[in-house]
């Protein structure tokens, strides 16, 4: 199974701070995560996520541990992330809340151009070039087919 | 031979291990979306509960009605859960962590970033997000890849000026926000071994602002004296020979005082650099510096003094707070013109209790300076206690230089 969906390209390290605002934290309503995910680093691109992939520079996601980070870019619409390095705390929360997320090198990012996924096959394609991406370990396989952790351990 | 890291997680770096966790805690931020991952799960009771802490200390006390609500429903939950818990006042998880709640060769798992604070005791201590701490809830255990190590031998005598704070803000300047990540850092050297447990508290809370899963101290005397205060006998930690992917050497004698530039922790400059910048608000506390020794410093400089601008301090548990009523220097501080919050995060997250305005300028000496993050369009400085307290007096950013 591939994913395909245009490129949102923003910077490196992003912090957890900057997709989602401590202010909107006290909630547990996603939509409201969703509606303002990235407002402090660019306003319109909450718009732009939807079937999007979202390409970002290095450490994507330091600092705060807030797993509302990847539920805002989740329910925001975006259908994976990728970035050469992410923070090792969003890693984990992607995968838990059942977000995609894909380390690998080299994509120029474009806005607007098309990015097919093969997790299966592990690569990204973009612009005629097809990069390899760096696996996942079995466990955080598992855990992603299964939808996240809690759908991952209601199955076990 | 082994890291402490590798030591504790059992397993060389690099591998995945199954740990069980021996002290496992949440606050009321992170602990609402457990609890809710924790009914998804479908667990009908924690695996290990007399282990599990929920602390109070990111909203604290509520700020709207809309988050008593939910403390309420996660306060009933603990409580159903068997869990130990620590209501608003009590202070910082890190904090309380820290007294005589983490020990020695331990595991310990919060549900926050700045988790990694009490590896200073020689455990391996690490943040995750929510539904990780739902399970290990559910399991009583955990995965862990076990990280490559950084070595940061650290020589010589702090000059009397500079603390911890500049020894850790030099540190992430060095290494950078991501030159840490999926590693540990372990702090060695006779510079480290002179290096309080407060001291070694505030350079383990900022590890994961250059991206490592944690910072650790090996226990020695200090650390058994503090924990034995606590009612813990512990054994020392001996350092091995071990390979660590990057060794860091600093001498602790070439320091001086720094500040983090907004809005990167990594863009570390000398204090004397942005001397004179006008400050609207100083704000003293944190799991990184509102410990009874950073209030102590703050208030022999402050000490018979003004602030010439808005200095908010909060003390990071009730029993700093305690004492620091018992010894007087809380009144010292509150004389010198400074508003005293209650116990917990202040405005480190940008919530309430000091929230920056636009286009203000503050000096903090907490662990982060993203852009917003205090207040919308505020630019905050990170610097130590004793430029905190000289920049409170003046009004505008200067060097502890001479003040001490």
């Amino acid at each position: 199974m591939t994913l395909s969906g245009p490129a949102v390209c923003i910077g490196k390290d992003i912090d957890t701070d900057l997709v989602i605002a401590g202010r909107y934290l006290r909630t547990k309503e996603t939509s409201v995560w969703a509606e303002h995910v990235f407002e402090d680093l660019d306003p319109t691109l909450a718009p732009r996520l939807k079937g999007a992939v979202l390409v970002a520079g290095n450490n994507m996601g330091c600092g705060s541990s807030r797993e509302q980070a990847p539920v805002a870019i989740r329910e925001a619409g975006a259908i994976a992330v990728i970035a050469p390095s992410f923070a090792r705390i969003f890693f984990r929360n992607a995968i838990n809340v059942g977000l995609p997320v894909i380390e690998c090198d080299g994509i120029t990012c474009h806005d607007g151009s098309m990015v097919t996924i093969s997790l299966e096959e592990g690569w990204v394609e973009t612009g005629g070039v097809r990069h390899p991406i760096r696996p996942l370990s079995d466990r955080m396989q598992d855990i992603l087919a299964a939808g996240g952790l809690v759908p991952y351990w209601r199955n076990r | 031979m082994s890291t402490l890291s590798e030591r504790i997680l059992g397993g060389s770096a690099g591998t995945y291990v199954d740990r069980e966790v021996d002290r496992a805690f949440a606050h009321d931020g992170t602990g609402v979306l457990a609890m809710e991952a924790f009914r998804r799960m479908g667990v009908p009771t924690p695996a290990r509960p007399e282990t599990v802490s929920i602390i109070y200390d990111h909203l604290a006390p509520a700020n709207t009605s809309q988050t008593a609500t939910l403390q309420k429903e996660l306060r009933e939950f603990a409580a159903a859960a068997g869990f130990a818990f620590t209501d608003v006042g009590g202070g910082i998880c890190h904090q309380l962590m820290s007294e005589g709640r983490v020990l020695p060769g331990e595991v310990v798992v919060g549900a926050d970033s700045h988790s990694c604070t009490t590896g200073a005791f020689g455990a391996f201590s690490t943040g995750v997000g929510a539904t990780d701490m739902a399970a290990i809830w559910a399991e009583g255990s955990t995965w862990f890849r076990v990280p490559d190590t950084i070595n940061i031998e650290l020589t010589g005598h702090l000059p009397a000026w500079c603390e911890a704070k500049d020894i850790v803000l030099t540190v992430t300047g060095r290494i950078g926000m991501d030159g840490g990540t999926y590693r540990a850092l372990e702090y060695t050297g006779d510079g480290a071994a002179a290096l309080s447990m407060a001291g070694r508290l505030t350079l383990c809370n900022m590890a994961v602002e250059c991206g490592a899963k944690t910072g650790l101290f090996y226990a020695d005397r200090t650390t058994q004296a503090y924990l034995a205060r606590y009612g813990h006998n512990v054994e020392r930690q001996e350092p091995e020979d071990a390979t660590y992917c990057r060794e860091l050497h600093i001498d602790l004698a070439d320091m001086e005082p720094v500040l983090s530039v907004p809005h990167r922790v990594d863009t570390v400059a000398p204090v004397t650099e942005y001397a004179g910048t006008p400050l609207d608000q100083v704000f003293v506390g944190t799991c990184t510096n509102g410990r009874y020794e950073d209030l102590e410093r703050f208030a022999r400089i402050v000490r018979g003094g003004q602030v010439a601008c808005r200095t908010i301090v909060v003390p990071a548990s009730r029993a700093i707070m305690q004492q620091a009523a018992e010894t007087g220097i809380l009144a010292e501080i509150i004389a010198a013109g400074c508003m005293v919050g209650p116990p917990g995060c202040g405005p480190c997250l940008g919530m309430h209790m000091g929230v920056l305005g636009e286009g203000e300028t503050a000096l903090s000496t907490a662990n982060r300076n993203f852009k917003n993050r205090m207040g919308v369009g505020a630019e905050y400085y990170l610097g130590s206690v004793a430029t905190a307290a000289v920049s409170a007096l003046s009004g505008e950013i200067t060097s502890p230089e001479g003040a001490l």
